[in-house]
């Protein structure tokens, strides 16, 4: 199938305000009697409040209001659990948990204020390690649960135990990985303005997820949805972050515009955004893996544990993903695996992309390198052997027979393009000096979207106005990928109309329709098949107009080129303007509401097993390292990535988001780490916590393998996470190629790959 | 506090201001001016999203005290397009999918642009290492890269 505007690498709609500094992002709003505001937030990772003394901070020139948890209708949030407390009530569970915040007429008399309020603490001892969290005799966190345990999923599929009767060769690993900060460039805001239009509130913020905002305000001021009103537009990064975070300094701004009558902002600098936004899990796993001397996997148990620090946030969706592919991409007659999660009373952990599949990825795909070396047999052979098909049924026992499964194409194009044979041969033999070079691939199979985790289902509005220009509107949003290019590209192609004819709104929850939320890269499968349907009933619409006009017969009609065509007849019949004037004249709606829902999935908590998602994407990064074992220093030469898509509706998008989602992941696998100390955050800023520069960058090439997919808007599927999964996997499997050291925690930095362990960094107190 | 008299030159346009001693220019071209494509990030002149051009070099404006840069010319994101004509920069990074939530986008622009300034021709390491200040979550700066040297290599 050819197209006209789908599968073209079209400009971004949205990138001219971008390169012009005309696009507004939430702290570029201002607004009339703009209040700032100001969170003092807590001095022990878990202490109980005594007492709070706003008297002096209150009667500070300029201050005009202070809220503490008292002045929240309802102080409990969480879109899965409500258990997060908006500002600390009587005990702090974190080092970021809120206690008061002050609005004031300019920031600087705010962050003056709020050290003018006394808090009396009592300093509680703390759990900073989910293995303790998890042991009988261990405090309990949240005093109305019964244990610490936020989740517990499990997958069961055979039996392990006569699986590993039957190995010839059994391995047993441990894996772990760090906090990881999403250090999207854009730090949290959020402007609330009271009474605005026929709203109680508004909120404007950077906000990943209005409608999720919206339920969180609504809910903590405890009114209507129609009365809270979600404005969402320039979003300056977001990858999973910009959820819960947001949602409590929503609430927190709210409340406060409504007590003073005046809007509030509400900025967090980078180091407040680090100290209170939740952070990519650290896993603990344990691997245990059985196979036949021919390089035949019998069977898998795997444990991991997650911590979920303070609150639950999204750790119960988390650890469900984590438990449904932690097999990896591979054939499996036994399985058993078990995913936790705990609370702590470290940092909150909750959505960041990947979503619970980088720890495992990194574990089981360092487990099959390991596995091949103890076996003696190239990595690539031994996955070959193992991987899925078609009509293979997965460890939760889905058989993948309504798509094509594309592994083995990934890998052969990743391996051609990287020349990984022939330089894993090189690279095994012994190198001299102190540089060693190696390669080392890793793959994954990804179910798109939300899975059985939640209902699955988005809204569009296509409208058509007077003149032939087209509003589009849909409750996902543009996070910085391209969605408002995709979608629009797809209204142009269906309606065979110009971009240019096309404005895709900013999202307002009072008037988009509500769509779920944009993550787990299900923006274009799932809104971009709304946006799909709406606009084809749109041009349904047109078709039957101009069939019934002309006595055509509508079937033989269609829309090209800014214009209706009739089969057979190069001959336009009207114009895409002229048959405007024809609706207009008429008075024919041209506007359409498209809703689509995700195909039925099931998944059984108790067996362990079912259809988790409804279909999957596939990949294979390798990663080809230069280590200086004199120093530890690790240098990146080349990542190739190949990714199956279904379809690409937007190819240069769609590698400006392998492209970025390497670059995260390379991040991930040798530099990033929140360091963390008995709760304390040590790294609250770029030049302590550091994310990968120009610099860093390696030679990257990005492939896109296209089998469209049944269920996909012209068979697309998604990116945004497959990309950045594999990349710290791809990257330890060279690394212990190049030094012949196997290292199992991430990140692979200097320390570890020198000593073998990490330095301890002492933390100060105030930090 | 004591204000101080400053004359500026900012887009080609000149201002007189009055500002306190600790006043940054960010705050100056951000609060004052609302000139808000300029990006923070950071503040403490690490990620780059604030880097405008002084007196003809990309500095990061959260370190920069407006009260010291008196009669200095200032060019900011804002300040590249002229007559509604982009600058070639601009356009290469629509042309080459150099955006993408587009929030270190004016710090990159602008960096590019001083390297540009002096170097009409760089390398692809010189181009690396006059953007190395700028941080970018999003691109992976592989199409960033491309659109600079789209720039310069004709
Ligand atoms: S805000 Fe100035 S360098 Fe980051
Ligand atoms: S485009 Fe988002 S930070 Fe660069």
């Amino acid at each position: 199938m050819v197209y006209d505007k789908v599968n073209k690498p079209i400009r971004r709609i949205d990138g001219y305000e971008k390169v012009t500094g005309k696009a507004k992002f939430a702290a570029d709003l201002f607004f009339p009697n703009l209040l700032y505001g100001k969170v003092l937030r807590s001095k022990y990772p878990h202490a109980q409040i005594i007492k709070i003394n706003l008297d002096k901070a209150l009667a500070y020139p300029g201050v005009k209001a202070i809220i503490t948890a008292k002045d929240i209708p309802n102080n409990k949030i969480g879109v899965i659990i409500q258990d997060q407390q908006v500002l600390a009530q009587d005990e702090v569970f974190f080092i970021g948990d809120g206690i008061a915040v002050v609005a004031a007429n300019t920031l600087e008399t705010a962050s003056k204020a709020i050290n003018l309020i006394e808090v009396e603490y009592k300093e509680l001892p703390g759990i900073f390690d989910p293995e303790e969290a998890a042991r009988k005799d261990s405090f309990l966190i949240h005093s109305d649960r019964q244990n610490n345990q936020v989740i517990h999923h499990r997958l069961r599929k055979g039996d392990t135990e006569k699986g590993f009767q039957d190995a010839e060769i059994i391995l047993e690993r441990e894996y772990s990985t760090p906090f990881v900060e999403h250090a999207y460039l854009e730090p949290e805001v959020v402007v609330a303005v009271p009474y605005e239009q026929n709203s109680l509130v508004t909120i404007y913020g950077s906000i990943q997820n209005p409608f999720a905002c919206r339920n969180a305000v609504a809910s903590a001021l405890k009114v209507s949805l129609n009365k809270v009103r979600v404005i969402q537009n320039h979003l300056g990064g977001s990858f999973g972050g910009k959820d819960e975070v947001i949602s409590s300094m929503s609430v927190r701004a709210a409340v406060l515009a409504l007590k003073t009558g005046q809007p509030v902002k509400l900025i967090n600098n980078r180091e407040e955004s680090i100290l209170e936004s939740y952070k990519r899990h650290p896993y603990k796993m344990k691997y245990k893996i059985g196979a036949t001397r021919e390089g035949k996997l019998v069977a898998m148990e795997i444990k991991c544990l997650a911590d979920s620090g303070a609150y639950a946030c999204q750790t119960p969706f988390v650890t469900w993903r984590s438990v449904v592919q932690a097999t990896g991409p591979y054939e499996l007659p036994h399985v058993k695996t078990d995913t936790y999660g705990y609370f702590t009373n470290n940092i909150y952990t909750g959505a960041m992309r990947g979503y619970g599949s980088p720890q495992i990825i990194f574990a089981n795909e360092s487990l099959m390198d390991e596995l091949a070396q103890e076996l003696k047999m190239n990595p690539l052979e031994l996955r070959l052997k193992n991987i899925y098909h078609n009509n293979s049924i997965t460890a939760s026992g889905q058989k993948l027979d309504n798509h094509t499964v594309s592994l083995e194409e990934v890998i052969n194009r990743a391996i051609k393009e990287s020349d990984y044979i022939n330089k894993y041969q090189e690279y095994n033999k012994i190198q001299s000096g102190d540089k060693k070079k190696g390669i080392g691939m890793a793959i994954s199979f990804r179910g798109c979207s939300l899975g059985a985790e939640a209902t699955d289902a988005a809204g569009a509005i296509v409208a058509v106005q007077r003149d032939g220009s087209v509003l589009i509107s849909t409750g996902l949003a543009e996070n910085g990928m391209g969605l408002k290019t995709v979608f629009s590209q797809i209204v142009a192609e269906e309606l065979g109309i110009e971009l240019n004819r096309i404005n895709y709104m900013e999202v307002d929850t009072s008037v988009s329709p509500e769509s779920g939320s944009t993550v787990a890269s299900r923006s274009t499968i799932l809104g971009g098949n709304a946006v799909k349907l709406a606009a084809q009933q749109v041009k349904d619409k047109i078709l039957a107009m101009i069939a019934a006009k002309y006595n055509l017969r509508k079937e033989n009609l269609y829309l090209k080129n800014e214009g209706i065509y009739e089969k057979f007849n190069p001959q336009k019949i009207i114009s895409y303007e002229e048959m405007i004037e024809v609706a207009n004249k008429e008075g024919i709606f041209l506007s359409a509401y498209g809703w689509y829902k995700a195909p039925d999935i099931f998944w059984d908590e108790e067996a362990g097993q079912g259809n988790p998602y409804f279909t999957y994407v596939y990949g294979c990064q390798v990663a080809e390292v230069e280590v200086d074992t004199a120093t530890g220093q690790i240098e990146i030469l080349k990542i190739t990535a190949a990714h199956e898509v279904g379809k690409s509706i937007n190819p240069a998008c769609l590698k400006g988001q392998i492209y970025g989602g390497v670059i995260m992941g390379l991040g991930y696998g040798i530099m990033e780490e929140v360091e963390t100390y008995q709760g304390y955050i040590r790294n609250t800023n770029f030049d302590e916590y550091l994310i990968p520069t120009i610099k860093d960058k390696p030679d990257l090439v990005a492939i896109i393998v296209e089998n469209p997919d049944p269920y996909g808007p012209y068979g697309a599927k998604s990116i945004g996470e497959p990309s950045l999964e594999l990349t710290a996997a791809a990257i330890a499997n060279a690394v212990a190629q190049a030094t012949g050291k196997r290292i199992r925690n991430l990140p692979l930095n200097l320390e570890r790959v020198l000593l073998g362990h990490a330095l301890s960094r002492e933390v100060n107190h105030d930090v | 506090m004591k204000k101080i008299k400053i004359n500026l030159t900012i887009n080609g346009k000149k201002i007189t201001l009055k500002v306190n001693p600790q006043e940054r220019l960010i705050d100056t071209l951000r609060d004052r001016l609302k000139l808000t494509g300029t990006k923070e990030g950071c503040s403490i002149g690490e990620c780059g999203a604030c880097t405008v051009i002084l007196n003809g070099k990309a500095v990061a404006s959260c370190l920069v005290f407006t009260a010291q840069i008196d009669g200095s010319k200032i060019l900011t994101v804002e300040g590249l397009e002229v007559g509604g004509k982009l600058d070639p920069l601009q356009q290469a990074f629509l042309d080459h999918h150099a955006v993408q939530c587009g929030f270190c986008t004016p710090g990159m622009l602008m960096s590019a642009k001083a390297l540009l300034l002096k170097n009409p021709h760089p390398t692809r390491e010189e181009i690396k290492t006059a953007l190395e200040g700028n941080l970018c979550r999003c691109t992976g700066y592989e199409q960033i890269i491309e659109a600079i040297e789209s720039v310069t290599k004709d």
